[in-house]
């Protein structure tokens, strides 16, 4: 097991890789790198000095070397927009954007599982069907039209929830947190909301299908032949090994909700790191464009490897590499 | 003479497709004493595991039962509502599926699914129920119980596997087991292993087993009555060792021509002419009589009942006693 | 033209059609999608209004209600928006923008895809490994990050770029985001063809194997890549939706409903919902009915269900 782990960080080490180039491209060759570290308003000194710093006349693989350097330690440069350092910058929207992903998560699985359990359960019923239907809408909407149409109705009309911004936050030093207050819950709601409706579905299909499959095995069968109440048989039996692929994809799709969050940040003005990426994209803010494609990247295959170790820890045919006696 | 435990007359079971209903089992009745083993034997698709499947009310839709009744001890048990049937399960009648592998839950130990089988009908402690879990192991022969009994199925080999079954099967100490091919999936040098422990552990508790296979040496080693299927219908029924050297059916006749033997020489194996028809064709009169060499003009029109032939009974006029 | 008769009519005696016809959906789905594209590809000629010729509008209608609530007028059934706009025309134009983009990134996507698959199941090797390690990695980021880059690098390139340029940057974009899937299926498939005897026999009498690949291994594909395409269409609609809506997609001159939509988004709450409201039900409408139709093909065309 211990190969398997070091194999797979060796891959997403390759990955991470990957990713660095294209973003190394993005800043020394699509920008202009002295431009992206000084920002517009730097003397010609300092900008033969850092020419000189950043070894622009030595060899790409070099300067492709100092960049990965500078990468790990978080260091960016500087945003062409609003000439702070991209590091601080991420650092004060992370929070936001992490909350905001983890909120929707934990609603699309407390919503979503019991709806696909149920449109298993009682396959065929009109309750099942509408569900279904349901969720085809909810794969089917725009993110963005979601939002737009909640805040339609619940800020326009209704002027029951806020419909931009975090609201009072308190801050624990690093971390900014919008969850501890009654005003920063009321303007998570929302955009959570809305973050969620496509997870939401997608669970609901998965559970469903994966429910479907496990009733027709022959240990369901075994079950009920025992005597196992119904209870027994599709909470206890069926439901866990349901659950098994369905939390480890879920897992997945959190890196998903990070890169979502960026249209649903526009729509409620959220100040998290993707509205900080769309605004860098209008901008052509390159430095803030890579320093986000390395974090997302990363937190991506981190991500990944973590859903593999929880594979294993989950399921008991992985673990024992012993043969069968 | 002492009551039957399971009592069958009649049963219908139909199956509705798009292209009309068609029957699958047309009008079977038999009986199986207490602590009796009764083979039950036929081609694929002559309803052997529709009749099991009915018996324990676990009939896949949309196959419904569409007549007869199915009694167990005197009391009819085909109309029962679905709690009742559930605590019936397991309880007075178990169930051996044909897969070993995949009649275990992956994700849980051994251990846990029959302490769980065990405290659904029994009254017992945790810690009890253990213990029993444990003597179960033991006596279906599996080594080292005490420990194994913590191991997951996929670490147990095909063989050891359907021994846990059984002990599953058998840990509410049903009144009859209803075992459909549970050698068939395995080697056939543990086939014989897992026969023999399930009649031993049945008759040591006077428990009935329904038996049903293809494999006709199967039923010969180890049943005392045997039932003959052919396409829905009971066609020979009977002591085991008359239906095997006396076969009174000329379907019977060709299956038992059809096993090689060690005594007898024999140039070629028997085979009977033809198939057994599909549900939507089935012969009007005796569904053999296309294939059957002694075949007469009634035979085409007028189905025969269980006619008695001797010790065992059997669904052909070649039988009927001349008045 | 004469096979093509006879495709046809062996079509609407087949399978396919007979299980279009029991399926109330599907029909309904395929009418819907109908009607939206003939209002989109006609809408010279449909639409009341035209829009965006200049000389039509009268700042005068701005923001009117639909015809039916008080303040509406008949001439402008469902409403206009702050310039003036007839915006059920403006729908019309819009879904046009629309489903051209979403079609011609789908092509793209297709193109792309179909190739770089065939490629690799046919050349195999390192280039099979190298397409397929590009086809992970790109899978495993969401459509939407991969077009932003796109049309960010886009725009640093070339700042002051024409109308069509930004157009096909967009097109591009988006597909880029989904080329990876038919890729995948071909490459399958040609793997598959690839080791089966009349390849091997092909080669031995001297016939390019390409031309055998061609004739046999694209009919095997076309069923599924066609369930692929369709879904495709609805989420490359959507992401050109949300890409304008978020001010990165279509150049202005050229609303599409994800234009309209922002546009509408600036009076949520000044009290004209109808501004954002019809581009939104417009595109609800487009995407829903193409993932039904894409829903009902799938079934239709999986073998293990008939």
């Amino acid at each position: 097991m211990i190969a398997f782990i070091l194999r797979r960080m060796a891959q997403a080490a390759l990955v991470m890789l990957a990713v660095a180039f294209i973003a190394f491209t993005l800043f020394q060759y699509v920008g202009d790198p002295v431009n992206n570290m000084l920002g517009q308003d730097a003397t010609p000194e300092q900008r033969a000095q850092l020419r000189r710093d950043l070894r622009l006349d030595s060899p790409a693989p070099v300067q492709f070397a100092y960049f990965v350097a500078n990468a790990v330690q978080g260091d960016f440069g500087l945003s062409l927009k609003q000439g702070r350092k991209v590091s601080g910058l991420i650092a004060e929207r992370f929070p936001a954007t992490l909350e905001l992903a983890v909120a929707a998560a934990v609603l699309a699985l407390l919503v979503g599982v019991p709806l696909g359990v149920h449109a298993a359960l009682r396959r065929g019923r009109p309750s099942a069907q509408a569900t279904l239907l349901l969720s085809l809408l909810g794969v089917s909407l725009p993110t963005f039209l979601i939002g737009i149409l909640t805040i339609l109705v619940f800020s326009a009309r209704l002027q029951w929830l806020p419909s931009f911004g975090r609201g009072e936050l308190v801050d624990l030093g690093l971390w900014s947190t919008g969850l501890a207050t009654a005003d920063g819950l009321r303007h998570i709601v929302m955009p959570a909301f809305t973050l969620s409706v496509f997870q939401v579905a997608l669970i609901m299909r998965l559970v469903r299908a994966e429910m479907l499959e496990v009733l027709r095995t022959d240990y369901i069968k075994f079950a009920r032949a025992r005597g196992l109440s119904n209870r027994a048989v599709y909470f206890g039996h069926a439901l866990r090994n349901t659950l098994v692929p369905v939390i480890t994809i879920t897992g997945l799709q959190l890196g998903s909700l990070i890169a979502f969050s960026i249209i649903t940040e526009k729509v409620f003005q959220w100040p998290g790191m993707g509205l900080l990426f769309v605004q860098a994209v209008e901008f052509a803010d390159i430095p803030v464009m890579a320093a986000y494609l390395c974090l997302i990247s990363a937190i991506f295959v981190t991500l990944n490897l973590f859903v593999d170790l929880l594979y294993f820890a989950v399921d008991p045919r992985l673990r024992v590499q012993g043969g069968a006696h | 003479m002492t009551p039957p435990l399971l009592e069958v007359r009649h049963l219908r079971v139909e199956i509705p497709t798009r292209q009309g209903t068609l029957l699958a089992l047309d009008d079977i009745s038999f009986e199986i004493a207490p602590g009796e083993v009764l083979g039950v034997v036929g081609e694929s698709g002559a309803g052997k595991s529709l009749t099991g499947a009915s018996i324990i009310g676990l009939l896949d839709p949309p196959s419904r039962i569409a007549g007869g009744e199915i009694l167990l001890q005197g009391e009819r048990i085909d109309t029962l509502p679905d709690e009742q049937m559930r605590r019936l399960r397991g309880r007075r009648i178990g169930a051996i599926f044909q897969d070993p592998l995949t009649s275990l839950n992956p994700l849980y130990t051994v251990g846990r699914q029959l302490v769980e089988t065990i405290t659904t009908h029994l009254d017992l402690s945790a810690a009890a129920a253990r213990r029993r879990a444990v003597e179960l192991l033991e006596q279906t022969g599996i080594p080292a119980a005490a420990q194994r009994i913590d191991q997951y199925p996929h670490q147990f080999s095909g063989g050891m596997r359907q021994r846990v079954v059984i002990a599953l099967a058998l840990a509410a100490e049903p009144q009859l087991i209803v075992a459909d091919e549970p050698t068939t999936a395995l080697d056939v040098s543990i086939q014989a292993q897992i026969i023999t422990l399930l009649k031993t552990v049945c008759r040591e508790r006077g428990a009935a087993v329904m038996l049903v296979t293809h494999d006709m040496g199967v039923i010969a080693e180890t049943c005392d009555r045997v039932a003959v299927m052919y396409a829905g219908r009971i066609v020979e029924i009977g002591p085991v060792a008359d239906v095997v050297h006396r076969p009174a059916h000329p379907y019977t006749v060709g299956l038992m021509g059809a096993i090689p033997s060690m005594e007898v020489e024999r140039d070629q194996l028997l085979q009977i002419d033809g198939a057994m028809p599909r549900l939507n064709a089935i012969p009007s009169g005796c569904a053999f009589h296309p294939r059957c060499d002694k075949v007469m003009e009634r035979c085409k029109v007028e189905r025969p009942e269980l006619m008695s032939a001797g010790p065992a009974r059997a669904a052909c006029w070649l039988h009927e006693e001349r008045p | 033209m004469r096979r093509l008769a006879a495709a046809l009519r062996r079509f609407f005696a087949g399978d396919i059609w007979w299980s279009f016809r029991r399926s109330p959906i599907a029909v309904g789905a395929a009418l819907v999608a109908l009607a939206c594209i003939f209002c989109a590809v006609f809408a010279d000629w449909v639409a009341p209004h035209n829009p965006f010729d200049l000389t039509t509008l009268e700042l005068l209608d701005a923001r009117l209600p639909p015809s039916w609530l008080e303040g509406g007028s008949p001439k402008y059934l469902l409403g206009t928006d702050d310039q003036g706009r007839d915006l059920l025309s403006a729908l019309m134009y819009g879904a046009r923008i629309s489903l051209f983009v979403g079609l011609a990134s789908v092509l793209l996507s297709l193109l792309i895809g179909v190739s770089l698959g065939l490629l690799a199941g046919f050349v195999g090797g390192r280039i099979d490994s190298l397409i397929m390690r590009i086809c992970d990695v790109m899978l495993s980021f969401p459509a939407i990050l991969i077009a932003l880059l796109i049309d960010g690098i886009a725009r640093l390139r070339f700042p002051n770029a024409p109308e069509t340029l930004s157009f096909g940057v967009l097109v591009l974009a988006i597909a880029m985001t989904g080329w990876m899937q038919y890729a995948r299926t071909v490459r399958g498939s040609t793997l598959v063809e690839r080791n089966k005897e009349y390849v091997q026999a092909a080669r031995v009498i001297g016939v390019r194997p390409w031309r055998v690949m061609f004739r046999h291994v694209l009919p095997n594909v076309l069923g599924p890549v066609l369930v692929l395409g369709t879904i495709h269409v609805a989420s490359a609609i959507t992401l050109e939706a949300t890409l304008s809506f978020l001010g990165v997609g279509v150049p202005p001159t050229m609303p599409s409903l994800g234009t309209l939509i922002r546009v509408g988004n600036d009076f949520l709450f000044s009290g004209e919902w109808w501004i954002v409201i019809w581009p939104s039900c417009m595109l609800v409408l487009i995407t829903l009915s193409i993932n039904l139709l894409g829903d009902w093909l799938r079934d239709a065309l999986n073998p293990r269900l008939r």
